[in-house]
């Protein structure tokens, strides 16, 4: 048989050529809102604002789900205590369920272990992973990102064209510049930005705040340095305890707000 | 059953290149099983067989298996890792996430895990030939 049309390697973009790529949307199809917690810099709380943010959504009745995209150094299984569990293998991978919230992680696959990953297998890995992650119906996913603007997050600015991204900084003016990068480069490419949370206050300062309404995006609220904290991680009951969680909550109602009227 | 989403997003691919292209009939689809993620061949046909369209019923899926090779960015060396050092365990990690690797691999050499994939991981679409 002589093909009268031929289409090979040279027609067939790369794009096309990798498969993964054409079914992450499939993936997502039935998650209504993808919230990327973000940052420019590591250590300001991203993991907790999203952990914490999951749950309060989940106490709230909504359908979450939540993805640890923080390959090389996830925490948020220590934060919600992910222990003896696997996704379940159902044509794809089935996130199991950890206090009601579909959860998702790297850490089902390397343990304990360090997974040093450069540049081009970060991303290999976070496509591999959203290519077979099945989250069916959900209302929200939360992605902890890792810090920075690098692989992760142009990827899921290049793969989930709908995300909308939530920034953490703390008051120091360190966290700060970085998170104005990251700011700066969302705006260019036309991001949703949700807002920005201001962790681990200590003092009573305006610097932020006043820096992010010069950015012209929406200051979500401070959450106070909670010392009882560390104590509360691995322990849900206590976490959702402590005067951060109650703050997030708060800023959780905030964020519903913001996405009822962005959305009407 | 990881092959079941690998074999449907390259449906989903394959549909959308003949879209693209303007293909009615697909006569054959070339792909690329790359070693290292361990896929289950009878199990990929399978689910191929099952999720593709009316359009490709007559359409042949070739395949070509590449195999593993690692090179460590240390020291240079080009190894191809053998299944059999690995257990079962660590096999199934690597095969639902190929990066996975640099938890369980290193360098035979120097032992660093500081090591690219150069070929082997992943399942890519390399032709679609029809009309």
């Amino acid at each position: 048989m002589t093909p009268s049309n031929e289409v090979e390697n040279d027609t067939i973009g790369n794009e096309l050529r990798d498969v993964r790529l054409n079914v992450i949307d499939e993936r997502i199809k039935n998650v209504k809102n993808v919230i990327a917690v973000s940052s420019g810099k590591g250590g300001v709380g991203k993991s907790l604002v999203a952990s914490a943010l999951s749950l309060s959504l989940r106490r709230k009745g909504y359908r979450v789900g939540l993805f640890d995209l923080d390959l090389t150094s996830p925490s948020t299984h220590i934060i919600l205590d992910v222990k003896g569990v696997q996704p379940i293998e159902d044509r794809g991978i089935i996130p199991p369920k950890i206090h009601g919230i579909s959860y998702m992680s790297i850490t089902y696959y390397s343990g304990d272990k360090p997974t040093p990953l450069r540049g081009r297998d970060f991303s290999n890995a976070l496509i591999e992973l959203m290519a077979i992650t099945r989250w069916g119906d959900l209302d929200f996913l939360i992605v902890d990102m890792p810090p920075g603007i690098s692989d992760a997050t142009l990827d899921i600015i290049r793969l989930i064209k709908r995300s909308k991204f939530l920034i953490v900084t703390t008051p120091s003016k360190l966290a700060f510049e970085t998170v104005k990068k990251l700011t700066k480069l969302l705006l260019d490419l036309h991001v949703e930005i949700l807002g920005i949370i201001e962790n681990m206050k200590l003092k009573s300062s305006d610097f932020i705040k006043l820096n992010v309404d010069r950015l012209g995006v929406k200051y979500l609220g401070e959450i106070n340095f909670d010392e009882n904290l560390e104590d509360a991680l691995g322990d849900v009951d206590k976490f959702s305890k402590t005067e951060f969680f109650m703050r997030v909550e708060e800023i959780t109602e905030e964020l519903l707000k913001a996405l009822a009227s962005g959305s009407q | 059953m990881h092959e079941w989403a690998l074999a449907e997003a390259l449906i989903s691919t394959v549909i959308q290149v003949s879209k693209k292209e303007g293909l009615r009939r697909i006569f054959e689809i070339g792909v690329r099983v790359g070693e290292l993620q361990d896929i289950d061949l009878e199990i990929f046909k399978f689910a191929l067989m099952q999720l593709r369209p009316d359009y490709l019923k007559d359409a042949e899926f070739k395949f070509r298996i590449v195999k593993s090779r690692l090179k460590c960015r240390v020291c240079g060396l080009e190894w191809s890792p053998r299944k059999d050092e690995l257990n079962e365990s660590i096999r199934e990690a690597i095969h639902f996430i190929p990066e996975i690797a640099h938890a369980y691999l290193k360098c035979p050499r120097c032992g660093s895990k500081d090591f690219d994939i150069i070929q082997g991981r992943g399942v890519w679409l390399e032709y679609v030939r029809g009309k």
